[in-house]
Order: C-alpha cells, then sequence, then structure tokens
C-alpha cells in the first residue's frame, strides 16, 4: 500500500482512525507519566501493576456480569491500586526489597486473574468471551468512546501534571527537601502514582497486559537521552510515545497477522536503540568519537611537552632536532607531527624539526588550567 | 486420585523445588525481576526452537530458549554498563522487545502449529500426563516428568557442589572474589540455571507461574529465617504445598492449575506476610509501637534527671512541657512505674535509684553516639516492655 494511499484511508476509514487516534494518544500519556517512573527508579512499578490489574476486570465481570470497558477498568484501577500499596507495604515494612515485592505482587496477581478468568470461562451461560483480549490487547477492539475516555484521561492529567509541576518536580529529585518546605509528599507521591496506575490500566485493552510496561518505559528512556530538562523530557517522551503509536499501528495494518501491541513496542524500542547510539550527548557512537579525539589531542599534547623538555634549556628554542630523537613512547606519531605543524607550533624541515615560538609559549602553558585552549 | 492426578501433582511438586532453588539466591542477590524478564524473553527462543525441532519438549528447544534468557541478561547488562539508564530501566527495555519479537514471529509464521501464546504464558498443567514418553513398548512416564526431573537433578547436584561458593558470592561477593572464586561464572551460571528451570517448566505450568514459584516461596521463607539451608528448605516446602493444596483448588473450583497454585502461593505468603514472628507485618506494627512508648519513656526519664525543681517534675507538666497527649503520658508514667524507674508523691516524679543508674548508663551511650546499646541494656533494666 502507497503511502499517500495508507494516509487517505485513516482519515476515511473509522476503524483504522479510531486505533490510530486511540494508540497515538494512549502513547503520548504513558509517555508522559513513564518520565516520571523512569526518573523515580520505578520503572518496574509498571509492569507489576499491569499484571496486578487483571483480576480487577476478572473480579469485575463477576460482580457485574458486563463486559462494558468502563466498568472492567474501573475493577482494573481498584486492583492495580491494592498491588501497588501492597508492594509499597512489603517494601517498607518488611527486609524484603523492592524487586521482590514486584515480582512477588506481579506474578502472585497475575496467577489469580488467571484462576478467575478460566473460573469464568467454565460458568454456565456467561457470554464472558473477550475478557482475554486484556491478555494481549486487541487495538482493532477499540471504540470511539473509548478514544474520548482517553483523551479525557490525558486532559485530566495534562492538567493535574501543570498544577503541581513544581512538586512533582521537587519530590522527583529531592524528596527530603520537599518534605522540609512543608509538602504533602505522600499526597503528591500518591497522587503521580496513582495516575500512573490510570495511565497503565488505560492501556490493557489496547496493548495488554504483558507488554504495557514498554509502553511506560520505552517512550520516557528515550527522550532521556536527548535532554537534561525535565519539562522537554516529558514533552519529548509524549511526541515519541505518540508516533511509536502512529508508526506502529502503521505497520501492523499494513501487514496480515500482526497485531498491533508488539508492533508498537518494536517501533518504540528502536526509538529506544536509536537514541542510545545518536544522541549527541549521551549518545555512544559520539561518546566513542569524544573519547577517540581526546586521546589524539593527548598524544598531540605529550609530544608537545618532550619536544618542550628538549628545546627549553637552550637559548634558542628554534633550534632543529632531529625527528629521530622522538619515539613512540613519547606519543610521537606522523600524522600527530603534521597535526602540530598544521597549528604552527611546529617546523619541519628535512629530518629535522624546530619548535616555533608560539608552539613554545602554547607547551609552556600546557597544563596552566587558567588559559583557554583555543 | 488417579494415575495422572499422582502424576500432576508429582509434577507439580517438582516444578516447584526445582524453582525453588535458584529462586531463593535470585531473591537473596535482589535480582527476582529478572526472572520475570527471562520468563517473557524465552518465548523468541522457544518459537525458533520449535520450527527446528516441531517439538515442545525436545532437549535442543529447551537449550535454544535458556541461552535467549541468558542473552536477556547480558543485554541487561550491557545496557547497564552503557549508564545510559538505570537497571530496573534496562530489564523493562530489553524482555518486552523481546517478547513482542516473539509474538510476532508466532503470528506470522506459527499461525498453523500448535503453539499459541496462551500456552507459552500459562501452560497446561492438566495435559501433561498424555505426552508420554516409550521405550519401546514400556510406558517409561509423562515426558514433562523426565525434562523436569532431569534440570532437578542437575540442579541439586549443582547446589550441593557448589553450596559454598554461592553462599559466599552472594552475601559477600568482594570476599569471594579475593578467596579465588570467579563471581562472574557463579553469576552466570545461577543465571543459566534459572533460564533452563524457566523453559523446562514453561511448558507444564507457564511462565508467569514459574516467576510465582521463584519469588514466592523463596520471599516467604526469607521472612521466616536468615539461615540459607533453612531458607531453602523452607521455599521447597512452601513450593510443594502450594503445589498440591493447589491443584485441590484448582479441581474443585474446576480452574486453570496454574492459576490456583498461583493463588495458593499468594495465600502462603500473605498469611507469613502477616504472622511472621519477628518480621511479619503485625510483629514489626507491634515492635514499632512499643518502641516508640520506650523512647518516650527515655526522653522523659532524661527530663526527669536534668530537673530537680518541683514545678518541672509536677505530673501535669508533662501535658505542658514535653507536648504529650493524656494517654501517652499515662502509659509512660505507667510504665516506667511498673519497671521501678520512677516514685510518684504528691503527684511530684522523682527518680528510684535504679532510674538514676539507667538514665546515666543511656546518656552515657548517647553521647558515644552508641545508641544500639540502649537496645541491650533494655533487656537488662525493663521487667516490663512498652
Amino acid at each position: 500500500m502507497e503511502i499517500i494511499e495508507y494516509i487517505k484511508l485513516v482519515f476515511s476509514d473509522y476503524t483504522l482512525r479510531t486505533i490510530t487516534l486511540g494508540t497515538a494518544v494512549l502513547g503520548a500519556v504513558t509517555g508522559m507519566l513513564g518520565s516520571f517512573a523512569v526518573l523515580r527508579k520505578e520503572s518496574l512499578l509498571g509492569d507489576a501493576i499491569s499484571h496486578a490489574a487483571l483480576p480487577g476486570i476478572a473480579i469485575a465481570f463477576l460482580i457485574t456480569g458486563s463486559k462494558d470497558t468502563n466498568i472492567l477498568l474501573i475493577g482494573a484501577l481498584v486492583s492495580g491500586l491494592i498491588g501497588t500499596l501492597w508492594i509499597r507495604g512489603i517494601t517498607s515494612k518488611t527486609h524484603l526489597k523492592s524487586d521482590t515485592a514486584l515480582g512477588l505482587i506481579l506474578s502472585l496477581f497475575f496467577g489469580f486473574g488467571m484462576l478467575l478468568l478460566t473460573y469464568i470461562q467454565k460458568l454456565p451461560d456467561a457470554n464472558q468471551a473477550g475478557l482475554d483480549k486484556y491478555l494481549f490487547g486487541q487495538a482493532a477492539t477499540l471504540l470511539e468512546s473509548d478514544v474520548w475516555l482517553m483523551t479525557f484521561v490525558t486532559g485530566l492529567c495534562l492538567l493535574v501534571l501543570l498544577l503541581f509541576w513544581k512538586e512533582f518536580k521537587i519530590l522527583l529529585f529531592d524528596k527530603d527537601y520537599a518534605h522540609t518546605l512543608g509538602f504533602n509528599t505522600k499526597f503528591i507521591d500518591i497522587l503521580i502514582t496513582s495516575f500512573i496506575v490510570l495511565a497503565i490500566v488505560l492501556g490493557l485493552q489496547t496493548v495488554g497486559v504483558v507488554l504495557m510496561s514498554a509502553m511506560l518505559l520505552a517512550p520516557a528512556a528515550a527522550a532521556r537521552q536527548w535532554t537534561n530538562s525535565l519539562g522537554k523530557m516529558v514533552f519529548l517522551a509524549a511526541v515519541l510515545g505518540g508516533s511509536a503509536g502512529v508508526f506502529g499501528t502503521a505497520i501492523s495494518a499494513t501487514q496480515n497477522n500482526l497485531s498491533t501491541g508488539p508492533v508498537i513496542v518494536l517501533v518504540a524500542s528502536v526509538f529506544v536503540l536509536f537514541s542510545f547510539i545518536f544522541s549527541p550527548k549521551r549518545g555512544l557512537l559520539f561518546k566513542r568519537i569524544r573519547l577517540i579525539k581526546n586521546r589524539n589531542d593527548l598524544e598531540l599534547q605529550k609530544t608537545l611537552a618532550f619536544m618542550y623538555h628538549i628545546v627549553e634549556d637552550h637559548e634558542d628554542v628554534s633550534h632543529p632536532h632531529t625527528i629521530r630523537m622522538l619515539n613512540n613512547f613519547q606519543g610521537y606519531s606522523r600524522k600527530g607531527l603534521r597535526k602540530l605543524v598544521d597549528k604552527n607550533y611546529v617546523e619541519l624541515e628535512g629530518g629535522m624539526w624546530s619548535l616555533t615560538s608560539e608552539g613554545f609559549k602554547a607547551a609552556e602553558n600546557l597544563y596552566n588550567q587558567n588559559t583557554k585552549d583555543e | 486420585m488417579s494415575d495422572a492426578q499422582f502424576e500432576i501433582q508429582l509434577i507439580a511438586s517438582l516444578v516447584a523445588i526445582a524453582c525453588a532453588i535458584p529462586g531463593t539466591f535470585l531473591v537473596l542477590r535482589k535480582m527476582a525481576m529478572i526472572s520475570d524478564a527471562i520468563s517473557h524473553s524465552i518465548l523468541p527462543g522457544i518459537v525458533v526452537g520449535f520450527f527446528i525441532t516441531q517439538d515442545l519438549n525436545s532437549p535442543l528447544l529447551i537449550l535454544l530458549a535458556a541461552m535467549t534468557g541468558v542473552l536477556t541478561v547480558v543485554l541487561v547488562e550491557k545496557i547497564q554498563k552503557t549508564k545510559l539508564v538505570k537497571e530496573d530501566t534496562a530489564i523493562g527495555l530489553v524482555f518486552p522487545a523481546l517478547f513482542s519479537i516473539g509474538v510476532i514471529m508466532i503470528a506470522k509464521f506459527a499461525n498453523d502449529v500448535h503453539l499459541d501464546i496462551d500456552a507459552v504464558l500459562l501452560g497446561e498443567l492438566a495435559f501433561t500426563p498424555f505426552d508420554r514418553v516409550f521405550y519401546g513398548d514400556i510406558d517409561l512416564g509423562p515426558k514433562s516428568l523426565w525434562v523436569i526431573g532431569i534440570i532437578l537433578v542437575v540442579t541439586l547436584i549443582l547446589l550441593f557442589s557448589f553450596f559454598k561458593e554461592l553462599k559466599m558470592s552472594t552475601f559477600d561477593a568482594g570476599l569471594a572474589t579475593s578467596l579465588g572464586f570467579s563471581p562472574v561464572i557463579l553469576h552466570y551460571g545461577l543465571m543459566s540455571v534459572a533460564s533452563i528451570t524457566t523453559v523446562g517448566a514453561f511448558d507444564a505450568v507457564g511462565a508467569i507461574l514459574v516467576v510465582a514459584l521463584m519469588i514466592a516461596p523463596a520471599a516467604s521463607a526469607y521472612l521466616l529465617t536468615t539461615n540459607l539451608k533453612k531458607m531453602i528448605g523452607l521455599a521447597c516446602f512452601f513450593g510443594v504445598f502450594s503445589a498440591i493444596s493447589g491443584y485441590w483448588v484448582a479441581h474443585w473450583l474446576d480452574a486453570s492449575i496454574a492459576g490456583s497454585i498461583t493463588t495458593m502461593l499468594g495465600v502462603v505468603f500473605l498469611f507469613v506476610y502477616l504472622f511472621a514472628p519477628s518480621k511479619g507485618l503485625i510483629a514489626v506494627l507491634y515492635r514499632e509501637k512499643q518502641q516508640r512508648i520506650e523512647v518516650s519513656l527515655i526522653t522523659f526519664l532524661l527530663h526527669l534527671k536534668n530537673h530537680t525543681e518541683k514545678r518541672e517534675r509536677h505530673v501535669n507538666h508533662l501535658n505542658e512541657h514535653i507536648n504529650w497527649e493524656k494517654v501517652r503520658s499515662k502509659t509512660v508514667l505507667a510504665l516506667a512505674l511498673k519497671n521501678n524507674m520512677i516514685l510518684i508523691s504528691d503527684n511530684i516524679v522523682s527518680l528510684t535509684e535504679k532510674g538514676e543508674e539507667f538514665t546515666s548508663k543511656a546518656i552515657d551511650y548517647i553521647l558515644t553516639n552508641e545508641d544500639s546499646l540502649i537496645e541491650d541494656m533494655k533487656d537488662d533494666f525493663f521487667l516490663f516492655r512498652g
């Protein structure tokens, strides 16, 4: 399918439009909140919460007998919150570490949810089909009303973020300081965690329990590489999450047999990989380049320093010496020497080299931190 | 109880033990979430293995899948080493990506074969007795029993031969290195065992239950003991107990066996979490309350020692000066009286000889920054605790 044709289809086809919008909004809101999860070093909390939401869905269905998305999601929200609080309880009151608490809640709640789901399946005359779409997610089942709900939550989340921006920020980077300033850290903490739970629960229908955590993490981890400012990071994560949603939907829609959730996750992972390698400040590629450049600079300086030590006792600093005096050990290389000539520090003639007065001055100030290198 | 039922319970119990052993070390090494990551990311390995062997129980498939598990660990460590993100973020990035690749591979290429994601994630213990091994015409038992049995035997052999090394590198990696044990080899050894166990068990019980069986029994045992051998033993016991009771719950509810075993694990953990003698929630809350009162008591005694004037030592003064509520001052006074620390005459409180001695010792400890010794001193002086 041609790209233009596809874009036309996005605007004309109801299902495709709904899914694209839905995944884009979802990606944006999870990216936004995921930034906080990543910076609070609670990356895996999302994984635990999404699994912990499963029994809530089953219990909501058992109690009400309805398959209405909103009711099921409220169940998921409640059970996700219970899971989160229990994790907090385990880590604060016992000596079990957070990773154990996360793993426990994740697997125990999920197992319990599976027990309930299989129990529901065996119930006579219950029209239960479709509950297991929450396991792996089915973006195709998104309705326009679901998208509206997501948009509403995103708006609410944005509003709260703007209102409590300062509090969130200070809690993120210095919790004790926030506490001494008189902020109710417990309240802010619960507020941000609740929104994270809410975002995860919203995504269950689209990407499912298992892959939800990646939606939260990947855009934020990618955005983190490009900036050190919280505001920019949150914005960037939202944009990256949204575009992962759009591109993922596009790829899965144009291929047969590709479910949307995994494709979105893979697209987001590609974003992360790209950011890891190509981000100008933290990226691996530029780090490598900087390392090589630093090493070359150091070699040059070594050569220069060695020359300086030879000539410093001479009256005439530009008295020529043989190149053979320099050796590998002093950081000498043909290329390095040529570079020094280019910088006008050294003059070469035949097999002889001589420092220029400029080079002598530079060598003299080599270890002087106060003079700026050009 | 029929043969099939017995076999299911036997397999479940063996899986529980095989998981509890590496699980204990994972919990102690603060790597519990790695087991979650491994259990998800073996999926592409299983799919590729299944294309090659067409048999979910073949050793080649188990090896391939286990290699994906180890690969996950390596990838996580590589990402972590770049210092671009924290370890938990690295875990959270790697396994969903690998899992997605697995899901897509199944959807794209394996639609017509018997391998679906539900089976990988949830397993089906109830079907294990029907897939049997034959030698000629002789029935040797279910395949899963053989697979998990071999894995368990290997795990046990490794555990007994490297127990000392494992213990050392778990609790003091620095010392282990200086004594010449390589923590890296032990680390990857443990990861390989965890991966192989996960793969061997997933077919029977599913990936999620593997995580539960690794972490929950070990965590419950950790709340009850601090002795490594006892912890492993207890973890195995909890695992087997949940496996068998879970089977019967599933039988009664006619629901997923894996799900109900996990639920039983949850019940066991909840019970231990609440009622463990010294580390359970109730014990901790009780101790916190006790300590709060005892700290108040010490503050109060110090106050008495500092003041000779009667005004400062009046009972009502407690409420005003130290800002305590009525109930609290009453409890503190009662406790001090019970322990013969103070005398009250005409509503004026004064220290007894024992109270004097206790207080001066407490001051000594506080001044020399040895606050922890106060705890021991309390045992010597107190007849009644707060």
